[in-house]
């Protein structure tokens, strides 16, 4: 029974693994057919918004309103670009939408929007909100007698804004324990480093001292970001924050180089090429093989 | 009947979350002011004290409107509006079932002075596409608008409240109709618009106005937002002059709304009665009295008003 639930494990890290590739490509020629977008905080945050989407959540991609549905709520709007890519994949969307990413009109907005795009939990954009509407769903979903879970993924810069530590105290004073946080601890933001910007350290010390359950993992390892999930959700009586180190621009080598430029700007077509190029190449892509 | 309205939204929102398990109600450590106490006494489980934390308030009360809950978010209006980009993005982007209440709302807050008043939530709030903006004048609308909010209206909204007593304006048959102007005295000279705790002065002042031969009309507009642009036209036909008295800046709030819809429908002269610079300390009948929101500042604009158009 143990050895059958290693092996289903080692299976899914596996699929993960082959589908990250995949993934990465697709927010790079989003962002490049939108010429706009956040390229660095969506490749940071791709491993975690995969496994969450392909491990954790309790969804139907047709049937997106399902009322005991888990829900996922990016709070770092800017990395939706992430979610668009596993999303698609999963089937709540045709493939070719990916393309109109941030046109006007398209259901894929520059940052996520429930009313253009069904599936999406959360309007978000504005940075630090997003903790609070989770909480507001953990505590609606605990008064309907609701078993479902709610994931949100945050960033690091964000983490800077007050309102986040409002809710970070007031979720352990509700005792939210069916919210999962995962930060997406990239180290970078807009004008510059995040220690640079506003050191938001020592962080694991901060949530715990306002009473939350903390974990710190390698938020690129799927072993590791599964088995932090698994434990956040047996956590009772308090809220649960992961701690996930990322790399910037992860996958690109001209990204993760230079990941403060890489915030804010979106890959021209030969940055794109020559991005792709990489990814397949460490993959073991063949060029070919990944046209669909 | 004297009645702040913060008085009937706390019991009606009490009564109906006994038998309504929807409602959910936050306030930010001010529940006894704003009268959600009454609703934290009768549904302790669906009430939530959120602290000195309006912004996470207003946030969460959205995430619980989106798993089906209907919300109301309560503090002192300058406070809670203040969180205006919470209530852009987390609630009204959603479009969730939340209503933003905001009690002790312009200079009637009285001794407290200008951080604790509200004169410019409404102007502010106006901009949300999707977000109802409402000021009922007396007890009875209070509770039909509360009533209305939990059993018909399906987005956002701001309710806008006084902390200070107002009259009855209404007969007890009085019907609240969504987003329909409230017609109170039919007049051909002049048409008076008021809004929340200046009607009553507005119906003072027509009276006194008639009485020297001068026919005003009085219109309570209790929908700010959307506001009832066929309403205002058909005022401006009747009469050509308006003038609008609320207790908020004269920018942006009642007389803003209304000049736009004369704009945009039928072209007329309009008076906007309200703040012209920052609140101060005083009592509410007092700050009333200075701002012209009584009903003798109100019969003393009108009387200008009129002598200026000659």
């Amino acid at each position: 029974m143990g050895s059958d639930k290693a092996t289903d494990r080692e299976r899914l890290v596996a699929q993960l693994e082959a589908k990250a590739p995949r993934y990465r490509v697709d927010i790079l020629e989003m962002l490049c057919e939108a010429e706009s977008g956040h390229p660095g905080g969506s490749l940071s945050a791709i491993d975690l918004v995969s496994a969450i989407y392909h491990y954790k959540l309790r969804h139907r991609p047709d049937d997106p309103l399902w009322a005991d549905r888990d829900r996922f709520i990016m709070s770092k709007g800017h990395g939706v670009p992430a979610q668009y890519a596993v999303m698609s994949d999963l089937g709540y969307f045709e493939r070719d939408k990916l393309w109109t990413l941030r046109k006007l009109g398209s259901p894929l907005q520059g940052h996520p929007c429930t009313h253009w795009l069904a599936g999406i939990d959360a309007s978000t954009g504005s940075l630090g909100q997003g903790l609070s509407v989770a909480q507001g769903v953990g505590i609606g979903l605990r008064l309907s007698r609701s078993k479902a879970h709610v994931y949100c993924l945050m960033g690091d810069g964000e983490t800077q804004e007050g309102q986040v530590w409002e809710a970070a105290m007031s979720m352990a004073k509700y005792r939210v324990d069916n919210v999962t946080v995962i930060l997406d601890y990239n180290k970078a933001q807009i004008d510059g480093l995040t220690r640079d910007v506003m050191d938001i350290e020592p962080l694991a010390d901060k949530w715990r001292a306002f009473g939350w359950h903390v974990q710190t993992i390698d938020g690129h390892d799927y072993r590791q970001i599964l088995a932090a999930l698994d434990q956040a959700a047996a956590v009772q009586g308090q809220p649960s924050y992961i701690i996930a180190h990322t790399i910037k621009g992860k996958g690109v080598s001209f990204m993760e180089q230079n990941p403060v430029s890489w915030h804010g700007v979106s890959p021209n077509r030969e940055d794109t090429d020559r991005a792709i190029a990489e990814i397949r190449k460490r993959a073991g892509i063949d060029a070919k093989e990944a046209v669909r | 009947m004297n009645r702040a309205t913060r008085d009937p939204f706390g019991e009606t929102l009490a009564r109906l979350g006994k038998t309504d398990e929807r409602i959910v109600v936050l306030d930010a450590d001010l529940s006894e002011s704003t009268r959600s106490a009454k609703f934290a006494e009768a549904c302790p489980e669906r009430f939530f004290e959120m602290g000195i934390q309006e912004a996470n308030m207003i946030s969460t009360a959205a995430g619980l409107a989106s798993t089906g809950k209907i919300a109301f978010c309560c503090s002192f209006s300058c406070f809670i509006t203040s969180r205006f980009d919470q209530i852009k993005v987390s609630v009204a982007y959603n479009n969730a079932r939340v209503t933003i209440v905001g009690t002790h709302a312009g200079c009637g807050v009285g001794p407290d002075g200008y951080t604790q008043m509200a004169l410019e939530d409404v102007a502010m709030l106006r901009t949300l596409p999707n977000l109802a903006v409402l000021q009922p004048a007396d007890d009875l609308e209070t509770t039909q608008i509360v009533e209305y909010l939990i059993g018909q209206h399906d987005g956002p909204a701001f309710l806008r409240l006084t902390r200070q007593k107002v009259p009855r304006v209404h007969h007890e048959n009085y019907r609240f109709a969504y987003g329909r102007a409230d017609r109170l005295r039919e007049g051909s000279d002049l048409a008076i618009i008021g809004t929340g705790a200046t009607v009553h002065a507005a119906l003072a002042a027509a009276s006194r106005l008639g009485d020297e031969g001068i026919s005003a009309s009085v219109t309570n507009i209790h929908t700010i937002s959307p506001l009832d642009q066929d309403a205002i036209g058909q005022l401006a036909a009747e009469t050509g002059k308006l003038m609008t008295v609320e207790d908020h800046s004269v920018i942006g709030g009642l007389g803003g709304a209304v000049c736009e819809a004369l704009a945009a429908t039928h072209p007329a002269m309009c008076h906007r009665v309200g703040l012209r610079e920052f609140g101060e300390s005083g009592s509410p009948e007092e700050l009333f009295a200075k701002h012209h929101l009584d009903a003798e500042g109100v019969y003393r604009e009108a009387k200008s008003f009129l002598e200026r158009l000659g």
